[in-house]
């Protein structure tokens, strides 16, 4: 959960569902249901515990270290924390079916809309990072295969390695330091200028799309002047990742008998790379960047922190260290749907992809 | 040619990457609009913005600038309580009811007059919401049963106060003074009342106040805006609005300083403060606060229940070595339980580092080799430098300190479940009256594990029946002479024999660009001022 911002993050994962046989198709979303149900009560259940274990008294974030007994009593009892915990867990649960996901002891507001303003920050950020990170790093991945052993290579390799194992926080304030403080070339932390602010009506709270669509071009640039350095340095991460693993895909295609094949065929050597070798990699490397892109949509703490930037991960490791549970369990609901979401869209891609997967 | 085309296509991918880069917007307004003060600050502990619940740093310094208080501390001195709201007030012979003239012409933001109504239903509805600072008023006896009684206005201009607890009429006014004596626009906070609850949930993130700037809005963990009341009784703010931008990291506040993109950075480390020292175009200015650190020794614990060796334990902290090195600017020694700067503080500072006096003490106390000890402390800075500094003082006179760092919540959390051996803490008052922190280290009425109140007597397992009586008596007292004596008694009785090491008292450094003046933060985090800010 919202550990941090490394694209690393994204684990092995289970190889795409097969197509099933003729009239599977109903069984196939039934059991596709079942496991999203049931994965969504693991998920809530293991973090419910861990919120009742956390040594911290919830109580106290919300009334504070001086409440009167009294007024300390009514909260806990308000919180039914002298209920066993499954029966507090039920209580939970209840409420969620029927669409009530409780209100943050933090921001006093439905967990649901706290989530509906926070997670669009982090949409418009993740996205862009993966955007950059794919425009890059494939590339990247693509040049290190075929110059394998070379010094591009090496060069790909060397930044790759950077990206991965340089701490995301001190990048982040050197790239401040450097771009905002020294160059100017880019917006500071926030995602406005004071000047800029509450001009945009919300509308999909995406700010660079809720300006494109009010036509405030200077709010959009100076929205875009925030964030494109947080964006860069998370793109970066992925970067480090995607182009790994794009060159690995790549050299083993590069040995397939095809490719030599293509080019004693005598197909340009662009046309061998980019358009069969690559072609045939595309399908892993959905996934891969699938991935990538959730684990940045679950929030990156460490980045939103550096950019004062108010995103889903802040929020969800801020209720945990208040243990806010009702904001924890929605964000942790919110973190888990991006997760199956994108699973199942990159498992529709993968049928798109590999003519064999129709 | 082969080659030729491969590169050619690595190149349009790459020029695709970088397009990004090509619409930035190129620089950035580097510096803030003339009419608009913008602060930085870590904004995510507020919760609330009713004053009746507000009990939070940053909250209180919101409705500190929205809402006007019965009596008060003024920005132009914020050592001296006045009238606020009150214009003038009478005691009775008997010295247990005030009668308060209400200041007349005022009006809420709302274009409403302030009567003696809205006075009644400010405090009434602080005892019937019962939140957490509602203890300030219940300790005067005031109960959701009888407050209707006991607080009342008589007519327009007047109300009168009633208190069934025995203290003094000065007492009585400092609690005025705090959050909860903030007045709020009945008429517009009973539009939004929703099932009863007197406008509870509008209230948290809408205000209804009379004070210099109106609440616009508060986006949590982002930002806080004020805009100016042209109609304040002391006249328009000179800033327009007041930004409150949540910054959480340290060094992303000193960069947005020095480029000019926010006015105010309140939190920069001592480290940054050095670091900006040379910046012409900054200032540093320091502000006294009321704020104590100090050590909590549990009584529960054989070895530091022993008075020789709780003597030994204030010989063994380099108070002087930290306030000149790491805690430089920030900090200044301070060994009793009320601060220095207000009535009845007691400035002595009888203790410093003697390593061998302290192994004497010990063992006297029969711990020749010293013993082990768990140190709780909050994993941040400055709690962080002073347990390690504690860890090597201690060490020095075998006591061997295992510093457990965690969350400030989970030390607290087992602070008052009296499972710490020595914490790490601050404390500071709810009000500017001694009683205040004296009915936390100084009261201990029911020291059973079951007991409901815990005050840091209590959390330290420290069975104190007659200081208990003494707290009680002072808070009584109603000759101010007199009183000042019994605190300052008080204090001298903790700092010789307590559970307590109280060993510094804070200052904030508030870091500000040079063509700001004007900003004001008083001795308590909810006596701080935007209204004189001024920009030039």
């Amino acid at each position: 959960m919202a550990s941090g911002a490394t694209s690393d993050t994204a684990g092995p994962r289970a190889g795409p569902t097969r197509p099933a046989g003729r009239g599977g198709w109903s069984l196939r979303a039934a059991g596709l249901l079942g496991s999203v149900l049931l994965t969504f009560f693991g998920l809530l259940a293991i973090t419910f515990v861990i919120g009742r274990v956390v040594p911290i008294d919830p109580v106290l974030a919300i009334v504070g270290d001086r409440a009167l007994p009294a007024v300390y009593a009514r909260v806990r009892q308000e919180l039914a924390l002298d209920e066993p915990l499954y029966v507090q867990f039920w209580i939970y649960l209840s409420k969620v079916l029927q669409g009530d996901f409780g209100t943050s002891v933090i921001t006093s507001r439905p967990v649901l809309e706290d989530i509906l303003r926070f997670f669009p920050a982090t949409i418009e950020l993740a996205t862009l990072a993966t955007i950059i990170g794919v425009a890059v790093g494939v590339p990247m991945g693509v040049i290190g295969a075929t110059q394998h052993g070379r010094w591009p290579d090496h060069l790909i390799r060397v930044v790759g390695l950077i990206g991965y194992s340089v701490p995301i926080f001190w990048l982040g304030l050197v790239g401040l330091l450097l771009f905002y403080a020294k160059l100017d070339w880019v917006g500071g932390p926030g995602r406005l200028d004071v000047y800029y602010e509450d001009i945009v009506e919300p509308v999909t709270r995406l700010l660079l799309i809720d300006a494109a669509l009010a036509g405030e071009w200077d709010v959009f640039a100076n929205a875009f002047s925030h964030i494109l350095l947080p964006a860069s340095i998370l793109g970066y991460f992925s970067l480090a990742y995607i182009s790994r693993m794009t060159r690995s895909f790549m050299l083993e295609q590069l040995r397939q008998e095809y490719v030599t094949t293509a080019r004693a065929k005598g197909l340009s050597e662009a046309r061998v790379v980019w358009r069969h070798a690559l072609g045939n990699v595309m399908v892993p490397l959905v996934t891969v960047i699938a991935l990538s892109y959730a684990s940045l949509l679950e929030g990156a703490v460490l980045t939103e922190t550096v950019f004062a930037w108010p995103g889903l991960g802040r929020y969800i490791t801020d209720s945990l260290f208040n243990v806010d549970m009702n904001a924890v369990l929605g964000g942790t609901i919110m973190v888990g749907s991006v997760f199956i979401g994108l699973n199942l869209l990159s498992d529709m891609l993968y049928r798109i992809l590999d003519p064999r997967a129709r | 040619m082969r080659r030729l085309s491969f590169w050619i296509g690595a190149a349009a991918f790459a020029l695709a990457a970088a397009t990004p880069f090509w619409l930035s917007s190129g620089p950035a307004r580097a510096e803030t609009p003339k009419d608009t003060l913008v602060i930085a600050k870590q904004i995510d502990d507020i919760i609330t913005l009713d004053p009746a619940e507000v009990f939070e740093f940053t909250g209180g310094e919101v409705i500190a600038n929205v809402y006007d208080r019965v009596f008060t501390f003024e920005a132009e001195d914020t050592a001296t309580l006045v009238p606020g709201v009150a214009e003038s007030y009478t005691v009775s012979d008997d010295g247990k009811t005030l009668t308060i003239k209400i200041r007349p012409g005022q009006k809420f933001h709302s274009g409403n007059p302030v009567t003696a109504e809205d006075v009644a239903f400010s405090l009434q509805r602080v005892i019937i919401l019962d939140k957490t600072p509602a203890f300030i008023f219940s300790q005067l006896g005031w109960t959701k049963d009888n407050v209707k009684d006991l607080v009342k206005a008589t007519d327009e201009s007047t109300v009168t106060l009633t208190i069934t607890e025995d203290f003094g009429p000065s007492f009585v006014l400092n609690t005025l003074s705090a959050g909860v004596g903030s007045v709020v626009d009945k008429k517009t906070v009973l539009e939004h009342e929703k099932d009863g609850d007197l406008g509870y949930e509008w209230m948290k993130a809408n205000s209804a106040g009379s004070g210099p700037f109106v609440l616009k809005s508060w986006k949590a963990n982002e930002s806080v805006t004020l805009e100016a009341n042209p109609d304040y009784r002391h006249g328009a703010p000179k800033v327009k609005r007041v930004v409150l931008r949540h910054v959480p990291e340290a060094s992303a506040q000193r960069l947005q300083l020095e480029k000019g993109d926010i006015d105010i950075a309140r939190n920069l480390t001592a480290d940054q403060i050095q670091g900006i020292s040379g910046n012409p175009d900054i200032k540093v200015e320091p502000f006294p606060k009321a704020d104590l650190y100090y050590l909590g020794l549990n009584q529960k614990n054989e070895a530091l229940s022993k008075p020789q060796v709780r003597q030994a334990i204030r010989l063994l902290v380099d108070y002087q070595g930290m306030a000149d090195t790491f805690l430089k600017g920030r900090f200044q020694v301070h060994q009793s339980f009320w601060p220095a700067g207000f009535y009845a503080s007691l400035t002595d500072t009888p203790y410093k580092l003697d390593i061998d006096k302290a192994k004497a003490l010990l063992a006297e106390a029969g711990y020749p080799d010293g013993f082990s000890v768990k140190l709780d402390s909050s994993n941040v800075t400055p709690y962080t430098d002073i347990a390690q500094s504690v860890q090597e003082t201690f060490g020095k006179a075998g006591i061997k300190v295992e510093i457990v760092p965690g969350e400030q919540k989970q030390v607290i959390t087992k602070y008052r479940a009296r499972n710490h051996e020595i914490v790490l803490l601050y404390w500071s008052p709810d009000y500017m009256d001694p009683h205040s922190n004296a009915d936390s280290f100084a009261r201990n009425p029911d020291n059973s594990d079951e007991a409901k109140s815990k005050p840091l007597a209590w959390r330290n397992a420290w069975d104190i029946p007659e200081i208990t009586k003494e707290t009680d008596a002072a808070a009584r007292e109603r000759d101010p002479d007199k009183r000042k004596g019994m605190y300052l008694d008080l204090q001298k009785k903790l700092q010789e024999d307590g559970p307590f090491v109280i060993m510094f008292q804070s200052t904030e450094l508030v870091a500000r660009r040079g063509n700001v003046s004007g900003f004001v933060s008083g001795p308590t985090y909810d006596t701080v001022y935007y209204r004189l800010v001024e920009k030039s």
